[in-house]
């Protein structure tokens, strides 16, 4: 694995496709996207529904694997790795906030967060306290031992956000982050994407969503699954 | 491959601790599928421990009685009689007693009488019944110790009564009873039919062959002048502890050495066989209802695992998300139905055990158990949620993890 300078970009798309087979219908959702993606930037992706920009995001997580093209990370070329090796390295260095949160009901706020820890080889004896400092950086720190369903939407995306930062990943992916949430709460958790990106982590947030995407430094559009750059670069 | 630091690995430990993480978020749920296991090990484990108790329980009841008796008879069965009349001979006695073992021997046979009725000395009482129909059987000397019997009163017949066809007899309890014979020293007579016959002996009680009490029992050689008697029907053999196999090989050829297949030997059953014997009775049946409902059991651990699964595919998602394999998600849902057998089968041999316990109580047995079967239990347990658990697990890993995040919540 080459150093991790800033000299490589940390991610790099290359003439990337991604089709899905529809029954009888060949679905083209990627076509021939070239992204690239420097650390501590902070890209906001565009577009109407099934533009592609979900399928993006899978792609750029390592939850779903392009049909054709090429996919660097880190100087790393993922296109190639077994679903083993993707899985590992989506636990170590790609952080996820879903719409949906995603949380586990039935357990408190501090398993929640630990659980990320799990998987990616992470000593038992940092875990907790890794945990507390992630959710003292989401402000969350006075409620370790609620369930989640005793938390407000906002409460609950931070804890998901502390999830996901709590491995320290080199890119936090973000679908929708302030779907299920009222403005006032988007906006502190705006902000708190803010905080984060100025702390040096590098963000995609995917939304459709003009306000999100306006605190993006970057933005990227997405129409019939080709990427439209050009657009501000901040 | 699987040592590349670059794979996910994940500790024991830590997979226990999600498993039952996932156990304890229903509670209610888990307990009432880990029932089915419940009842089908507790069903298993209290048949094996109640068959066992009650094989020990047979076979020291009726052992010491039972293992020292052998009966050699000449009657030739249900479906016998085209097979030839073998005819025990009158010495039947001494030549078993030659035998090294036997520690006493004695023939009988029953006297046919007719419609002759039995009545003592004739009362005058004009209401009470003062003739019977009393079965009259021919014993020879050694009966009397041969089927451990106890003489209240009197005394028994010897072979000189046999050999000068005396007519004496012996009063069973019971036919002494009907006959308001109380005493014999004064020598009463009762009748047969017109027969006199002076009571020497009243009979307490009869370890074996109980017909004995009531009947009016004649030495052998009376019944040969008087009734035409051919044959003993049987020869009655107590032998010592450990012989009765021994005695039951030579006894028919003692007795018949040209054709000894013709008489039929009863030996005691050999203790291990009266135990089996007890143990397979009790527990074919029940073993087959404990097997059942541990499948039962199993298909419930597998249904409610699967909705489980089902419930839980945006956690799915998110662990896969998070890093976790495919393997580990399998072994996740794997150790979850694994726990339920397992704590089923805990629970189940518990009350396996403690119904074994009860049940032996209620009569005052000793309580026996393999000491197998409470440590196998548990395990037959944790193997039926294994197996439960294996469409369920291969279910939860195959999901995709980009359908499992956009169709869970």
């Amino acid at each position: 694995m080459p150093p991790a300078n800033d000299a490589v970009a940390l991610v790099e798309l290359t003439g990337v496709d991604r089709t899905y087979q529809l029954g009888e219908v060949q679905v083209n959702a990627l076509r021939d996207v070239r992204l690239l993606i420097n650390r501590g930037d902070y890209l906001s992706v565009v577009g109407a529904s099934g533009s592609g920009k979900s399928t993006l995001l899978n792609v750029l997580g390592l939850l779903d694997r392009p049909t054709k093209g090429e996919y660097w990370l880190e100087g790393r070329d993922v296109a190639a790795l077994d679903e083993g090796e993707r899985a590992a390295l989506r636990g170590k260095r790609i952080g996820f906030v879903f719409q949906a949160f995603h949380l586990l009901p039935n357990r408190t706020v501090l398993e929640n967060v630990t659980v990320s820890m799990l998987y990616n080889g992470v000593p038992r004896n940092e875990r907790e306290p890794r945990a507390m400092e992630a959710l003292d950086r989401v402000g969350l720190g006075h409620r370790i031992g609620f369930k989640p369903g005793r938390l407000s939407g906002g409460e609950r995306q931070r804890v998901a956000i502390a999830r996901a930062i709590v491995s320290r990943p080199a890119l936090l992916l973000s679908d929708e982050p302030t779907g299920n949430l009222d403005s006032e709460t988007s906006e502190s958790i705006l902000a708190l994407f803010d905080e984060l990106r100025a702390d040096g982590l590098t963000l995609v947030v995917v939304t459709h969503d003009s306000n999100v995407s306006s605190h993006a430094a970057r933005s990227v559009f997405m129409q019939d699954g080709r990427l439209l750059d050009g657009s501000r670069n901040g | 491959m699987d040592d590349t630091p670059v794979r996910t690995r994940m500790s024991i430990r830590d997979l226990i601790a999600e498993a039952t993480a996932g156990l304890f978020a229903r509670p209610g749920r888990t307990f009432l599928t880990v029932l089915g296991t419940v009842l089908g090990i507790g069903a298993l484990v209290a048949t094996l421990g109640v068959a066992k108790t009650a094989g020990n329980q047979i076979v020291g009841t009726f052992s010491e009685l039972s293992a020292t008796s052998v009966v050699v008879s000449s009657d030739r069965g249900f479906f016998g009689q085209q097979a030839p009349r073998i005819f025990i001979p009158w010495d039947a006695e001494d030549r078993i007693s030659r035998l090294n073992g036997v520690v006493a021997a004695g023939s009988m046979a029953s006297v046919q009488v007719g419609n002759d009725l039995t009545r003592s000395v004739p009362i005058n009482d004009p209401l009470g019944q003062t003739e019977f129909q009393i079965p009259m059987i021919a014993a020879s000397p050694g009966l009397l110790g041969a089927v451990r019997g106890s003489l209240a009163t009197g005394r028994w017949f010897d072979s000189g009564h046999s050999e000068r066809s005396d007519r004496v007899a012996v009063l069973g309890r019971g036919a002494a009873q009907k006959l308001n014979v109380v005493r014999v020293d004064q020598q009463p007579v009762i009748f047969v039919g017109e027969s006199s016959f002076v009571v020497i002996g009243l009979l307490a009680d009869v370890d074996r062959q109980s017909e004995l009490l009531n009947a009016v029992i004649i030495p052998e050689g009376t019944a040969r002048e008087y009734y035409d008697l051919e044959t003993p029907e049987s020869v009655q053999i107590d032998t010592e502890i450990g012989a009765a196999s021994l005695i039951a090989s030579q006894a028919a050829i003692a007795l018949s050495p040209n054709d000894p297949a013709l008489l039929r030997v009863q030996k005691p059953p050999e203790r291990e066989d009266l135990r089996r014997q007890a143990e397979e009775s009790v527990n074919a049946l029940f073993l087959v209802l404990g097997g059942i409902s541990l499948l039962v059991g199993a298909i419930g651990i597998a249904n409610v695992t699967l909705v489980s699964v089902l419930e839980r595919v945006g956690e799915i998602g998110l662990r896969r998300a998070l890093g976790a394999a495919r393997r580990h998600i399998a072994a996740q849902f794997l150790l979850e139905s694994t726990g339920m057998g397992l704590a089923g089968g805990i629970i189940g041999t518990s009350l396996g055990v403690l119904v074994v316990v009860i049940i032996a109580a209620t009569r005052t047995w000793t309580p026996v158990l393999d000491p197998w079967v409470p440590l196998a239990a548990p395990a037959v347990g944790a193997s039926t949620g294994l197996v439960a658990g294996v469409y369920p697990a291969l279910r939860a890993a195959r999901l995709e993890p980009v359908d499992a995040l956009r169709s869970g919540s």
